[in-house]
């Protein structure tokens, strides 16, 4: 379709726009909201937009998604085959329910992802404190169904890596010299309004979300 | 970008008074009463007669070179550099906002600039300018005020009302639910589309009623034009009248 | 059939009279209102993000077709393959000839308002092709085989009754409820079958960054990322101005638009597709494609007051506070986009013969333009369609597609009167001398002003005449 091409960017052209500069001082800047207290602000608006926050120390991170797991009685959990927090993750699902790593192509296995798993658990990139945000950065070793498909999302975030709004994260990270093929931001499980203006979770993705912030990680 | 805010003058020992059509033809006390309230707030007021309207109905509808005749044809009554006191939010906004953008580009572009500068509600005026202060001598009463969305939106003025008000001691401002909706005027929109006016205004007196205010205010004669048309076909008891003949009453003390 | 533009009077009429939509809309807007106040609880901030979002949606305009390069040059780099079309009917033709190549026969589309202007279900189905809607709201009109009455709430003339009945009479096996959740969980359940069975998923964009030649989508049930990412072939469809130059000028303008248009601060989702499925990656779409669609804008873009319109992020603030629409409501438009911003795009895109009436529909009260968040000068743009309607093309001035439909001569004849009328203060005192002195002659019936209302009547003196009589 290079004709359309050619054709709807010439009778753009012909418009003689000229070209406003990205500094433009006619207009203020935004400045986005800082939180003073990020960590409380990030668990404040996720609790608020339906997740679950714990906040706990890295050593206590078995334990508590262990025991998150049998009082949520999830059974098949997805998980990745590498990221930060795998060898504790595989610590606390053994004897308490079936791992099944994320190690072939989705479509080797649609059916029991869709069907059968409980919940898929995740790590975070990091966090956006002044919306209540989880950043995920999906890639071979967690791949992006993991945190859509389940009707449970376990994400594990180190408070570290909270920033306190978007554009701070996105300039000092340098996003736009390469982001992954699916970026995403997170912030609670999935819901609708659609019908009366009533609202209901569970709408496609994630019915729950649980989000495990090591405070001291 | 949002409009500039708005710097106000000095008080000026004189002004003109364009009262708008709908007064002149409808609703003469009004303007006495405008023109009263203003030589007491400390200004004298020259009233041209000639004067006929903005034009705002032909511009609405479109008809932009029409409107440009009878914009050029006001603009050239009020040769000196006095305040133009607009009884209307509706016309103060066609006369300090789209005369503007009538003969943007063109070679009068300046003076009508200048002239546009000039142009004030009369609420804002008494309240921004004036700076008036007023002794409430009426009874005790209840109203409530329906201001335009001309006023409200283009000259942003809704608030200066509200301080009219406030000022009188013994009256009661009673606030109507949607207070900030059309009352479903619009000028020619009401005879184009009028099922849906009539949804508009139907639903606005009855917020109007709902008040139980003992009386409707507003500035803008289109509007009262259109929500006492409305409230007399359905029979009730609430009539509008000009905030201006509401405040000389309430000064003079010889309204209920 | 559904609904025209050239038949707005009857189906504006209809709406009115039907009291449940009445009030199924009113608790909308209520709501929507409600959410979005909240959302501003500071109007320094609320100014300081509309200047921000409109400085960056002119800034782009202002580049439109380089940025277009450089967003198809980036995309490309990507993985994504772009294509563009000039219209409808080319754009339907990428989508069959794209999924035709994968024998697809279902997709699946996430919500889509460029989709519902091509009418792509429509054409995909007489290709043998079914493009089932799974945004919840969206699903609910493609059972009642509708078209959405609100741009980012489809549904919102339905109450949860008439869902159920739809449900009842549609989905097998439902058992009849009034619970939302339960609803809710009905279509979860048909619709997730169809996201693993789907080889084609489809989508909008709601940014689609230039620099990075990324596409973003802003939602929050979930079903953009199903369509996205489950299906082996995605397929997203954009309009062409919507196009931003820099990553960075994303965060403002999905603030403004999340608040703006729900009132939350941030949506469950926000997704950003830089490319499809990598060689070590287990999932996502092995194939993206981008349809940049014209149909219309790029006669927006070509006159410099109207390229204002094409600043539009899609929240729906000018409908939610639009007194009109409160009032009849979505379908009566008879157009994808309906409201304020429905009135100043669509003229571009059907042409001003079939969609004359529609900025006449509007008092001009400005609700819209006081709640926009790009800062689009909706009345102004009303304003000046109203006149393109009434009047030949002018020297200078680009001509619109039906430039001229409503001219009418005894109109013309009307406002030259009145022209004059207002400029000759003798004739203007003649005639309001009769007025004041026929005040008793004026009939109780004047048209369509008496429905509802008593005929004004003149005053028995006009005040030149009080005020010449009081300067004695």
């Amino acid at each position: 379709m290079s004709t359309a091409r050619n054709a709807i960017l010439n009778r753009l052209r012909q418009a003689g726009a000229q070209p406003l500069p990205v500094n433009n001082p006619d207009y203020p800047l935004w400045h986005p909201d800082s939180p003073a207290e990020p960590l409380d602000k990030l668990t404040e608006l996720l609790e608020q937009n339906h997740a679950e926050v714990l906040r706990l120390n890295r050593h206590e991170l078995v334990t508590t998604l262990r025991a998150h797991i049998e009082q949520a009685a999830l059974k098949h959990i997805a998980t990745g085959t590498g990221g930060e927090f795998l060898a504790e993750i595989t610590r606390a699902l053994a004897g308490c329910a079936e791992q099944r790593p994320f190690n072939q192509p989705l479509e080797q296995w649609k059916d029991e992802l869709f069907d059968r798993v409980d919940a898929g658990i995740t790590g975070c990139h990091g966090a956006i404190a002044a919306t209540g945000t989880l950043v995920l950065w999906p890639g071979p070793a967690e791949p992006r169904t993991l945190s859509l498909v389940p009707p449970s999302h376990i994400a594990i975030l180190k408070a570290s890596t909270l920033y306190t709004n978007l554009p701070a994260m996105m300039a000092d990270q340098g996003w736009a010299k390469g982001i992954p093929t699916n970026l995403l931001l997170v912030s609670g499980p999935s819901k609708t309004a659609d019908i009366q203006q009533t609202l209901a979770y569970g709408a496609h993705g994630p019915k729950r979300l649980l989000v495990l912030i090591l405070e001291d990680a | 970008m949002s409009s500039a805010i708005r710097i106000y003058p000095a008080k000026p020992d004189k002004v003109y008074v364009y009262a708008t059509c709908l007064v002149d033809m409808f609703s003469p006390q009004s303007g006495l009463d405008a023109i009263r309230l203003l030589e007491l707030a400390g200004v004298e007021v020259i009233y041209v007669p000639k004067q006929t309207c903005c034009g705002q109905p032909a511009y609405s509808s479109g008809y932009e070179d029409d409107a440009k005749t009878s914009a050029l044809s006001q603009m050239a009554l009020f040769p000196k550099p006095w305040p133009v006191i607009v009884l209307s939010g509706s016309c103060g906004g066609m006369m300090h906002h789209h005369y503007r953008r009538l003969f943007a580009g063109g070679k009068n572009e300046q003076e009508v600039n200048q002239f546009c500068d000039r142009v004030f509600e009369l609420t804002e005026f008494l309240v921004r300018v004036c700076r008036i202060r007023l002794q409430d001598r009426g009874p005790a009463t209840s109203v409530v005020l329906h201001t335009s969305c001309a006023a409200r939106r283009e000259m942003k003025v809704h608030v200066t009302g509200r301080q009219l008000l406030s000022q009188l001691d013994q009256v009661e401002l009673r606030e109507q639910a949607y207070e900030s909706e059309c009352c479903g005027f619009g000028g020619t929109f009401s005879v184009r589309h009028p099922a849906i006016s009539e949804a508009m205004v139907q639903d606005k007196t009855r917020h109007l009623n709902d008040t139980r205010a003992a009386q409707l205010i507003s500035a803008d004669w289109g509007c009262l034009l259109n929500i006492n048309g409305a409230l007399e076909y359905q029979k009730q008891e609430m009539k509008g009248i000009h905030l201006a003949s509401f405040l000389l009453g309430r000064l003079e003390g010889d309204h209920a | 059939m559904h609904n025209q533009p050239q038949l707005f009077h009857p189906q504006a009429e209809a709406a009115l009279a039907d009291q449940e939509l009445r009030a199924n809309f009113r608790g909308a807007m209520d709501y929507l209102r409600d959410k979005r106040q909240a959302a501003f609880t500071d109007p320094d901030e609320e100014a300081a993000i509309r200047d921000r979002a409109e400085a960056i949606r002119r800034r782009c305009l202002s580049k439109l077709p380089a940025l277009l390069e450089q967003l198809e040059a980036n995309c490309i780099a990507n993985g994504i393959r772009v294509h563009w079309a000039e219209d409808a009917a080319q754009a339907n033709a990428i989508f069959t000839d794209i999924i035709q190549s994968h024998g697809g026969t279902l997709a699946v589309k996430g919500k889509s308002m460029v989709s519902e202007e091509i009418e792509l279900n429509h054409q995909l189905t007489k290709e043998g092709i079914s493009c089932l809607e799974s945004d919840m709201g969206e699903y609910i009109v493609q059972l009642g085989d509708e078209t959405p009455s609100h741009i980012i709430m489809p549904a919102i003339h339905k109450n949860k009754r008439q869902v159920a009945d739809l449900f009842a009479e549609h989905v097998p096996g439902f058992e009849h409820t009034l619970d939302v959740d339960r609803l809710i969980q009905t279509g979860r359940n048909v619709l997730r079958q169809k996201f693993r069975e789907a080889q084609v998923g489809i989508s909008g964009v709601n940014f689609a960054v230039a620099e990075t030649g990324t596409l973003c989508l802003v939602e929050n049930e979930g079903n953009g990322r199903m369509c996205t990412t489950v299906p082996e072939v995605h397929i997203a469809v954009t309009g062409i101005e919507k196009v931003v130059e820099l990553l960075a000028d994303v965060p403002p303008l999905f603030s403004a638009l999340t608040r703006s248009a729900t009132g939350q601060a941030i949506t469950t989702y926000f997704n950003m597709i830089s490319g499809p499925r990598k060689d070590d990656e287990l999932d996502g779409p092995k194939e993206v494609h981008l349809v940049l669609l014209d149909n219309g804008r790029s006669q927006a873009f070509v006159d410099e007051e109207m390229r204002q319109t094409l600043q539009c992020i899609r929240c729906g603030a000018c409908m939610n506070h639009c007194p009109v629409y409160t009032r009849i409501g979505g379908h009566a438009y008879g157009t994808v986009y309906p409201g304020p911003i429905g009135k100043i795009i669509s003229p571009h895109l059907m042409g001003l013969e079939a969609t004359r009436e529609l900025p006449t529909a509007s008092s001009l009260c400005g609700a819209c333009g006081e709640v926009c968040p790009v800062r689009i000068p909706i009345p102004h743009l009303l304003q000046r369609l109203r006149r393109e309607a009434k009047q030949e093309p002018r020297p200078g001035v680009p001509a619109l597609r039906g430039q001229g439909a409503a001219k009418s001569k005894l109109e013309a004849f009307v406002w030259r009167s009145f022209g004059l009328l207002t400029s000759k203060p003798a004739l203007y005192r003649l005639l309001s001398w009769c007025a004041t002195r026929c005040r008793s002659l004026i009939p109780a019936k004047l048209g369509p002003w008496t429905r509802c209302r008593t005929a004004p009547k003149p005053a028995a003196r006009t005040l030149r005449v009080l005020m010449a009589e009081r300067n004695k």
